[in-house]
């Protein structure tokens, strides 16, 4: 397998021998992962070969039993969720975590809401301004969304995948994990969600991207690390990878025919 | 859900529009068919008299249905708020009358006789509110105990009386004075006064005077107003709806859901303490049950006003609303003279109907939004 993967600046983000035990079941052993800025990172593997767990060690969710997760030059490791994506990692789920009962300029602003003071002493929500920077954010990403008091529930699937990722921008995130993104789409939707990963690797923000669609991965992935049994069973740039190499690695055959 | 990028705006017809404008103020047209209804129909229905004594009967309900309206686009329910109502009334009549009893001025013993209600009040809020928000207990099982405590407790206070006897007449009649008086008074034929009932005039004009701007109507207004405003403009109001749309989301954007469950449950608590006082000043007397029938139409008078009881949707003004189409329904049909049983099927009625339209009013919005 060529290491050309391997850059010789940083990497934004380091997991180094991440380990994680549930019980008898070893679901990270000794992980070691890199992302570089600018770089769109696919995590591919079956279910259960350890994907989602490392992300969750990455965001916060999980605390891993050994090694360590380093995110520009500083160790993360034991951080509540909370602090981690204050300090820039953003993780879409699948779920997209937003209000539909609201519009897009309040789940940009969810949480953080811009106030304005009326008579002096009383605050409230500035939704206009909310609905402004929300629009900035989306012209940047090329969305168009007809009606931005629209509440969420009236958006399309990628409309609100859009919002998700917005949010995620305009709170200048760093590194952004989306599990999944184009699960629940129809294929327009689809395309759409791929040039949104585009536009934000274009401005130098790194994706990891977890995802079963082969197709979506080559597409836009520059890399591709292949996850087995809870190790990283091979790293492939997109110019030396192609499916079948992909399955191979990802069944455990490939060691095979090399 | 559609799956394709709608992005040019939609074009509707007249048709959609107007289809849009009645389902979405459907509640306010009911209300004035209503009324045009009652008032054509009943005789007696169209007096000044009349529409402030359905307002002054609406504001228990309404002010029970504010606190109701944060519970419910939480996703909860508040069933304890009713005898905290009872609670609220006994305690200020108990405290009021024992400190009059004591010696003390009326003025000053009212103060504290409503302050120390009110701080009761919120005790079931608080404890629903932890039982909900930190030890994750459903809302209607904490508050349908909360009930049971609260009920027991407003009798204790009691000992088991119906309601909270001997009050001085002095103080009843400061009371009356405030529960039963206007800011102003309308004399047919003469014009307003202000503050008092007018005296010294014949008798048949007297009938005709009727109070234009009740004090408990004042009151309820005010608390309308003030809790209108934090959910609609402020941030507290933001994140009650953004809890009640997507409690996870809520979590993850920071937002402390679990204090502000709290809080929710003491809010519900606290508009009912209001209300238990307000009945004290209008009824002259404390009573557990001051609140019993009205804890259902608060929360009818909520879903009537448009709040989704699955959370996430509702206004303080629709409630109100609400609260007056109850308040309009049972007064009419006293005065049509239909018997009283009637009111439960009619109100129960306009509940399932209220429901159903709110329902083919989001269907409406999806498709408007995805065609």
């Amino acid at each position: 397998m060529s290491e050309q993967w391997k850059k010789t600046e940083n990497p934004i983000l380091e997991a180094r021998g991440v380990s994680k035990f549930f019980g008898g079941l070893t679901a990270l052993d000794a992980v070691d992962f890199q992302i570089w800025r600018g770089e769109v990172v696919a995590l591919l593997g079956d279910n259960g070969a350890g994907k989602s767990t490392l992300i969750k060690c990455i965001s916060g969710v999980y605390k891993p039993e050994q090694g360590e997760v380093i995110f520009s030059g500083r160790t993360i490791t034991h951080q509540p969720p909370a602090a981690i994506r204050d300090q820039g990692i953003e993780t879409i789920y699948q779920d997209l975590a937003l209000a539909e009962n609201l519009d897009v300029g309040a789940n940009v602003f969810l949480g953080k809401e811009k106030k304005s003071r009326i008579l002096g002493f009383i605050e409230v929500t500035d939704d206009d301004y909310m609905r402004k920077e929300a629009a900035k954010v989306l012209e940047r990403l090329d969305i168009h969304i007809p009606s931005l008091k629209q509440k969420l529930v009236n958006l399309s699937g990628g409309q609100r995948q859009a919002v998700a990722i917005a949010r995620a921008m305009y709170w200048n995130a760093q590194l952004v994990i989306m599990d999944e993104p184009t699960a629940a789409l129809g294929v327009p939707e689809q395309r759409k969600v791929l040039s949104l990963i585009r536009s934000l690797k274009e401005q130098g923000i790194p994706v990891i991207l977890i995802s079963h669609t082969m197709q979506d991965v080559m597409a836009v992935a520059d890399r591709m690390v292949i996850m087995r049994r809870g190790k990283v069973a091979a790293n492939l740039m997109r110019a030396e990878a192609n499916e079948e190499l992909i399955v191979k690695h990802m069944v455990g055959t490939a060691e095979a025919t090399f | 859900m559609a799956t394709r990028t709608a992005t040019a705006p939609q074009p509707t017809s007249a048709r959609d529009s107007l289809l849009d404008f009645l389902t979405k103020s459907w509640a306010y047209l009911f209300l004035l068919a209503m009324v045009i209804f009652f008032s054509a129909t009943g005789t007696g229905f169209f007096t000044v008299n009349n529409f402030s004594n359905i307002l002054v009967t609406s504001t228990l309900v309404a002010l029970m249905a504010i606190g109701q309206t944060y519970v419910v686009i939480t996703s909860g329910i508040d069933l304890s708020i009713g005898w905290t109502v009872g609670l609220a009334s006994v305690v200020s009549a108990r405290t009021m009358r024992d400190l009059v009893n004591s010696g003390m001025d009326i003025a000053p013993a009212m103060i504290i006789g409503i302050i120390a209600a009110l701080l009761v009040a919120l005790i079931p809020g608080i404890i629903n509110g932890l039982l909900i928000g930190r030890v994750r207990i459903p809302p209607f099982i904490a508050t349908l105990g909360m009930f049971g405590i609260v009920r027991g407790a407003a009798f204790l206070l009691t000992d088991g009386q119906q309601v909270v006897g001997q009050l001085p007449d002095t103080l009843r009649e400061v009371l009356r004075a405030i529960g039963s008086g206007s800011l102003v008074y309308f004399i047919p034929g003469q014009g307003i006064a202000w503050f008092a009932r007018p005296e010294g005039l014949p008798p048949e004009v007297i009938r005709g005077v009727a109070p234009l701007l009740p004090y408990p109507v004042i009151i309820t207004a005010v608390v309308v107003v003030i809790f209108a405003f934090i959910l609609g403009r402020m941030q507290f109001g933001r994140h009650t709806y953004a809890i009640g749309g997507n409690e996870d989301a809520a979590i993850r954007a920071g937002i402390n859901v679990k204090n502000h469950i709290v809080w929710i449950y003491v809010l519900s608590a606290f508009t009912a303490g209001i209300a238990g006082v307000l009945y004290l000043f209008r009824f002259t007397s404390g009573a557990p049950q001051a609140g019993e029938a009205a804890l259902l139409q608060s929360v009818a008078a909520v879903v009537i006003g448009g709040t989704n009881l699955f959370g996430g949707e509702g206004k303080i003004s629709g409630a109100v609303i609400g609260a007056l189409i109850i308040g309009v329904l049972q007064t009419g049909l006293v005065i049509l003279n239909v018997d009283a049983v009637w009111q439960f099927i009619v109100v129960g009625i306009v509940i399932i109907v209220a429901v159903l339209v709110n329902q083919a009013q989001a269907a409406l919005e999806r498709l408007k939004a995805n065609v």
